[in-house]
């Protein structure tokens, strides 16, 4: 999760409650230039990644979150959440997208972090 | 500031415990290597293709220097240490050089046994152990012309092969009457003296080592009997003693190994072993697998992960020797209580033995084709019930209908590197091959993960071991003895439902807790299989979680490639009306489904449906009369039938009548894996009755059940059941046998397998022979149907887990 002095305050979205993602589970936000998935893990922690599997393209969000992963339904790649790295010895990524929750109310970036080229 | 470890041993097993322990722990560790070779760590099994001049040493070595190097590990080469020094921590080496440590890994492998006649400290007698005897032997091969090789074991016929291969003139001395007498029985031993001996090779069975005689170098050998054997080499590979000189003296317990736990410590905490030198339970090892599952085991209390357990190995063996294939596993001798199958073809060089007890495989032997070596071994290690197999089990895996793989071993060897091998995943031998080699893969495991090969369907897992086998020199590791669920725990499918059911665990969480998982929550191959015990143990009172459910099964629908869902409706029996269809034609217009198809199950698909449109399409489908036909999860699914005596001048009973009776009282059960039925109305079977898990066929007398049926990609043919009257007793039948697969099959074993593990004549036992228990399988089923048959579209439809079907947010 990013600091308030990267990104200013108006740069962050707010798309929703954090306990309308159920937990070990995953909604999407629909973008303009596609979907994120925002993750809310079984400690309660929240990510959010581009909604593409850097494999054959499959809806992440639709994966079962485990730990700090999740599974892609199409080919059962792991992707890590907090990088959005696939696992090893798996290669690829999606774009990691800045999220924060304040209050109970989650917070999205719609700028996706450099570094991946699926973003 | 890091911990101190020390290895010393620079082998393979030692090393394998530094990888592991470096993938768990990366951090943990100052480590310091010695080894007694002046060579980085090489693969010790592959000197025999040294030897024969297939390899080079370069192809054979794991670790290279700049691995050490990237690792940050110091490693002294060729310092043997000689003290170890319990009370300060610190080991000595020859030369001086020191190293104190927090803690000691003790990984110095085996000495070969030097028989104890005069004579064996002539130059010109070596063993058969390391580089160092490889470049006396190839040096000796290039200037000498008769060579010796006392030991007629494995390691002694593959030093006589190699110097054979090198131009030597070769005798086998060998005091057993048998060749290779702790692998062979006497029949196969003499095929493999016999194929030998066709290459070149001299053989002195019964012959007792009197003296080596020579004066400044070896010249011959002298037998008990009297004759001398000439000899400008001797080598003796007569077995190998654990190397425990070092553990010895520095007072450690040892046996004929050093005594380790199931934790690989040894009797000082501090001092872990692994690998030859290691006695473990009163067996010491010699073969690379059971090392490697030692050296998992090992790092992970290195690491102070601390779960696993190491509890001894079932090893089997194959001969390196090219052009002669040999298998040898378990008890392959018998006694009173046992039975053999024999299969016999001198003319084709061929000999398979399997010993069986109480129709589980309790040892095997083969000469000559060994492919299915691995499979037998498989099945001896599970404990598999063969009865169902006997009369075709010595023609092997390939004529149980393999999805037509058929001669897998010669195909694999011919098959140039672009064939591809994995039909799932797009593999091809060259990439699986240079995956072996260049990543160092050993297991089926590694395989899968680097390569994707065999990780679908699974139908290639017999090509790929035997790529395995074919470039490790056949010395490859397969899956440990007892299979946990999955990588977060140690145990096994069973124990996981026995504590589940005897200790009233009730909640995913709980199993979790009580049987020590390894990881926070679980995985998404142990948390559906979770749900799915649960759920069958506690009807009406497990509350199913969806989060633990595959997507399919979570939003009832089947995700197709892109994202999108197909929708398969409930049509009973196959049977439908105008008026139906009629709606369906409707609705799919309605919602312009790019793709009706009719399935294999003769039901209706819609596919290409977005995510979204689920909900309100199912509510239409649901005023039509439809409710969900479970074509997405691991579920009751269809039930095929033909139109049976109604109209079929074949029919003998009313079979669509059957079927749609059967599909009502099971629907929405949910199974360890599919699960499908079919009633045929005559032994004609057009419904395909005895390719399902469960197939009804009518005749005048009443139907035959059978069970364990599949399509898909390991076709098998159903097991007869037994015949019944009446069709109550069918749906009775149905009802226990689906029960007793609901409770005893492991998650995602379909019927075929699982009557294959447990035995058709347990199926039997269960299901016909106990009345009493049946009616209570069939009465359990209908109780936890109750809560089953609520048709989860309809729900939906009405606003149930409506965050599933729409967005968090749209945006922009």
């Amino acid at each position: 999760m990013q600091t308030m002095t990267k990104k200013q305050m108006n740069e962050w979205t707010e798309v929703g409650k954090l306990i309308d993602i159920p937990r070990q589970g995953a909604r999407v936000v629909r973008t303009r230039d596609g979907d994120i998935a925002v993750f809310r893990t079984a400690d309660d922690q929240v990510f959010a990644l581009r909604d593409r599997c850097p494999h054959k393209g499959g809806p992440l969000s639709q994966g079962i979150v485990h730990g700090h992963k999740v599974a892609c339904p199409l080919h059962d790649w792991k992707i890590h959440l907090d990088t959005g790295l696939a696992m090893a010895p798996d290669e690829g990524c999606a774009a990691r997208f800045p999220v924060r929750v304040l209050d109970g109310h989650v917070f999205l970036s719609l700028e996706p972090d450099e570094g991946c080229p699926n973003r | 500031m890091k911990e101190k470890l020390v290895l010393v041993g620079n082998g393979m097993a030692g090393i394998r415990t530094l990888e592991e322990l470096l993938k768990l722990a990366p951090e943990k560790y100052e480590i310091t290597v010695f080894g007694a070779e002046p060579y980085p760590n090489y693969n010790r099994i592959l000197l025999s293709p040294v030897l024969t001049g297939e390899k080079r040493f370069e192809e054979i070595i794991l670790n290279d220097d700049t691995w050490y190097a990237g690792h940050d590990i110091t490693l002294h080469k060729g310092k043997k240490v000689v003290e170890i020094d319990r009370r300060q921590r610190r080991v000595l080496a020859e030369g001086g050089t020191t190293a104190s440590y927090d803690r000691l890994l003790l990984a110095t492998g085996s000495n070969p046994f030097l028989l104890p006649v005069p004579g064996k400290d002539l130059p010109g007698v070596v063993a058969f152990r390391d580089l160092w005897d490889v470049e006396v032997m190839l040096t000796a091969a290039r200037q000498c012309r008769h060579a010796v090789v006392i030991g007629g074991g494995l390691l002694g016929l593959e030093a006589a092969n190699g110097l054979m291969k090198q131009g030597m003139k070769v005798t086998v001395v060998h005091l057993p009457d048998l060749l290779m007498e702790r692998q062979l029985d006497a029949a196969s031993a003499r095929m493999l003296k016999k194929s030998l001996e066709e290459r070149g090779l001299q053989f002195v069975l019964n012959g007792a080592t009197k003296e080596i005689i020579g004066k400044k170098s070896v010249q011959g050998v002298v037998l008990e009997d009297g004759r001398e054997l000439t000899a400008d080499l001797v080598v003796m590979a007569v077995g190998i003693r654990p190397n425990i000189e070092l553990a010895k003296k520095a007072g450690l317990y040892c046996e004929r190994g050093v005594l380790v736990s199931d934790t690989m410590q040894s009797y000082d905490p501090r001092i872990y072993a692994v690998g030859e030198c290691v006695q473990h339970r009163g067996q010491t090892y010699g073969l690379v697998a059971p090392l490697f599952e030692q050296a998992k085991v090992c790092a992970n209390h290195l690491a102070h992960y601390g779960i696993a357990r190491y509890e001894g190995s079932v090893i089997s063996t194959k001969l390196k020797v090219t052009g002669i294939d040999l298998f040898s596993a378990g008890d392959f001798t018998g006694d009173d209580s046992t039975e053999e199958i024999v299969l016999q073809d001198v003319g084709r060089g061929m000999y398979k033995k399997v010993v069986l007890k109480d129709n589980r495989i309790r040892g095997a032997v083969m000469y000559g084709d060994t492919l299915d070596g691995t499979w037998y071994f498989q099945m001896m290690r599970d404990g598999t019930d063969v009865s169902n197999l006997r009369d075709k089990l010595l023609f092997g895996q390939a004529h149980l209908g393999d999805a037509g793989h058929g001669d897998i071993k010669s195909r694999v060897a011919s098959m140039p590197d672009t064939a591809e091998i994995c039909g799932c995943n797009g593999v091809c031998k060259g990439t699986i091959v240079k995956a072996i080699t260049d990543k160092k893969l050993f297991t089926l495991e590694e395989v899968r993960a680097h390569t994707k090969a065999s990780s679908s369907c699974g139908s290639c897992t017999g090509l790929v071991e035997n790529l395995l086998a074919a470039t490790l020199g056949g010395d490859y590791s397969t899956a440990p003895k007892k299979k946990p669920l999955c990588p977060c725990t140690e145990h096994t499918h069973d124990d996981i439902r026995a504590v589940i059911r005897d200790q009233k665990l009730k909640s995913i969480r709980a199993v979790m807790e009580k049987m020590e998982w390894k990881t926070p929550d679980g995985c998404n191959k142990c948390r559906p299989a979770l749900n799915f015990y649960l759920l069958v143990a506690w009807p009406g009172e497990y509350v199913d979680d969806n989060q633990s459910r595959f997507i399919n099964e979570r939003v009832h629908a089947n995700i197709q490639k892109d994202g999108t869902y197909s929708v398969v409706p409930r049509i009973w029996g196959g049977e439908t009306t105008p008026a139906e269809l009629r709606a369906l034609a409707e609705i799919a217009e309605k919602y312009s489904v790019p793709t009706v198809h009719i399935t294999g199950g003769q039901r209706i698909d819609f596919l290409g449906v977005p995510k979204e449109t689920l909900p309100a399409m199912w509510g239409d489908l649901s005023k039509a009369g439809f409710v969900s036909g479970h074509a997405y999860g691991k579920a009751i699914r269809t039930v095929k039938t033909c139109v049976g005596k109604t109209w079929c001048r074949f029919g003998t009973q009313d079979s669509t009548t059957m079927g749609i009776d059967l599909e009502k009282m099971t629907w929405g059960s949910w199974t360890p894996h599919k699960f499908k039925l079919a009633v045929s109305g005559c032994p004609r079977n057009c419904a395909e009755a005895t390719i399902k898990d469960f197939g009804v066929v009518c005749v005048d007398s009443g139907y035959e059940l059978h069970v364990g049926g599949n399509g898909g990609v390991k076709v098998r043919a159903t097991d007869f059941l037994c015949a019944v009257k009446a069709p109550e007793e069918v749906m009775e039948y149905c009802a226990a046998f689906l029960q007793a697969y609901r409770e005893e099959a492991h998650y995602l074993e379909r019927t075929a397998p699982w009557v294959e593990r447990v035995g058709l004549a347990y199926v039997k036992q269960r299901v016909v022979e106990d009345g009493v228990g049946r009616r209570a399988l069939a009465e359990r089923f209908r109780y936890s149907q109750k809560f089953a048959q609520i048709d989860p579209w309809a729900e939906r439809a009405n606003g149930a887990e409506r965050h599933e079907f729409v967005p968090l947010k749209m945006v922009g």
